[in-house]
């Protein structure tokens, strides 16, 4: 068993190594306790697709997979993610599970600036991987914690909706 | 403004990740209690990024096993303190053993947010306007605590104090929650009045109560979002017990809210709002009570 180390105490902004596995690859990096997940994403591993907009879970730009399920980047330190795996959005891309989403936000205009779009894919892809066939209530009930500035959300719905349809119905990819 | 005012990141502290209760209790007697245990985070990082909280020393809970699981105990379920919120949604056990608490689940915060958050967690903040510490006292819960001499039971009755203040003194955790089993001859209600889905509610209620026939034996409610802490509205649940849920007494304990609720000064929602939203929701919820039987 090992207690606490009271000489942490006297170093609060040393770093700490942690270790995760970022979009498939081993990643270890060196960070200060304090430092929250996003800002490690985004500094340290230069993965800027994640955004940091509020910083207090509010706007949901920050959204990444931990362990497979969407949490808020901006909510953690990264010394917490010791030993996850984690997604982002540009794991998300890479290994195409959301590529019938993305192609349907392009299709339907359900971006503009872009900010709020890879919260809106990953929480997207979290409700359809929790419910096959989410209704628009359910769609709308699931993004209440992302905002988006630009598109009036109408056409995020639909472009979730379309793709729950066409993933219900075996296709897959639009 | 000074950069302290505007920052939105968290003040430096050290980090440590507890395996075991004694390993969390000990590290934060260690730091002469200048410390704070840190489960979902949800509300802990916001206020630390705010620095509205600066401890030396961050402890993290989550990797003790001990605080995990739900499951039966004699005549409770026991709900680990590291459930999450999700899993409040997921589990089939709180569905049949605690269904108030299933039913209040998916109006807590968002999806991503109900992924990290924990049940402990929320009963620990204690804020007046959250679902699941008022319905641990709709549901004459007991809070498990352990502390350096040891662990005890609290009743919610007398868990929550004051705003944000409960009988948790500082350096104890809170390891479990146990909840009386759901019985055949109850029924139980809940909803809230917010402005957004996923908000915090401007009112919210949540009743269980035990009945023979029509007859209401005993009925306990409790509101949220109506002052310093979660609050059991004691006249109303008088006037309701030994009688049937007619339109007569559904009125008359929508009249007794006048004396069990004082809302306090808002400009978001005055008083005299507070307590009316507080009636029709009662009556709301009575009304399905009622249809249930
Ligand atoms: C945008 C947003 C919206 C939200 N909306 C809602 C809502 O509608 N309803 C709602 O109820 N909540 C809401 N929340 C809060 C959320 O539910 C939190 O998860 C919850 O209040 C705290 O749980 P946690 O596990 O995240 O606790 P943490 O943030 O880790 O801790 C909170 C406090 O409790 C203490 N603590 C944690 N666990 C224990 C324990 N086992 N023993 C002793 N002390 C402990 C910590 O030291 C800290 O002081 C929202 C949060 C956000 C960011
Ligand atoms: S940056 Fe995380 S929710 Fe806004
Ligand atoms: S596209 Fe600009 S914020 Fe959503």
């Amino acid at each position: 068993m090992s207690g606490f180390d009271e000489t942490k105490l006297d170093d609060a902004d040393e770093t700490v190594r942690v270790r995760f596995v970022v979009n498939g690859r081993k990643v270890a990096c060196e960070v200060a306790p304090r430092e929250t997940l996003v800002d490690c994403l985004r500094n340290t591993l230069e993965l800027t697709g994640t955004h940091a907009g509020c910083e207090m879970g509010a706007c949901g730009a920050c959204l990444v997979q931990l362990d497979g399920r969407a949490v808020h980047s901006c909510l953690m330190f990264a010394v917490q993610a010791d030993g996850a795996n984690i997604s982002t959005i540009e794991g998300l891309t890479e290994s195409g599970v959301i590529a019938d989403l993305q192609a349907e936000f392009h299709r339907r205009n359900a971006l503009q600036c872009g900010f709020c779009t890879p919260g809106m894919l990953v929480n997207a892809q979290e409700l359809l991987s929790q419910v096959a066939q989410p209704s628009r209530g359910e769609i709308r009930d699931a993004l209440s914690g992302n905002y988006c500035r630009c598109t009036g959300y109408e056409a995020i719905v639909d472009a979730i909706d379309a793709v729950a349809k066409a993933r219900s119905e075996g296709g897959g990819t639009t | 403004m000074d950069i302290e005012e505007t920052a939105v990141k968290a003040r430096a502290f050290s980090y440590f990740r507890a395996a075991t209760i004694d390993q969390a209790l000990d590290a934060h007697a260690r730091a002469g209690d200048d410390a704070r245990f840190i489960a979902g985070g949800q509300s802990l990082v916001p206020a630390l990024s705010l620095r509205l909280q600066a401890p030396r020393l961050l402890i993290d809970i989550t990797h003790i096993d001990e605080l995990r699981g739900v499951r039966r105990e004699g005549g409770y379920l026991r709900i680990g303190a590291l459930t999450r919120h999700c899993e409040m949604l997921s589990e089939p056990l709180i569905a049949e053993f605690a269904p108030l608490l299933r039913a209040a689940a998916p109006f807590v915060a968002h999806p991503a947010i109900r992924n990290r958050g924990t049940f402990g967690g929320s009963v620990a903040l204690a804020d007046p306007a959250s679902e699941f510490p008022a319905m641990t006292l709709a549901l004459d819960a007991e809070i498990e605590i352990a502390g350096a001499t040891g662990t005890r039971r609290v009743k919610a009755d007398d868990f929550f104090i004051d705003l944000f203040e409960t009988a948790l003194q500082p350096g104890e955790l809170i390891t479990a929650v146990y909840v009386p089993l759901f019985k055949a001859d109850q029924r139980f209600a809940f909803d809230e009045l917010a402005r957004r889905r996923g908000d915090y509610a401007m009112v919210g209620c949540g009743m269980l109560a035990t009945c023979t026939g029509k007859r209401i034996d005993d009925i306990r409610i409790s509101f949220f979002s109506v002052g310093n802490t979660p609050t059991r509205v004691k006249g109303a649940e008088a006037t309701l017990i030994g009688s049937g849920l007619d339109a007569e007494r559904i009125a008359a304990a929508q009249a007794a809210l006048e004396g069990d609720l004082a809302p306090p000064d808002s400009d978001e929602v005055p008083p005299a709002m507070r307590l009316h939203l507080a009636r029709v929701l009662l009556g709301r919820l009575l009304g399905r009570l009622g249809e249930g039987a």
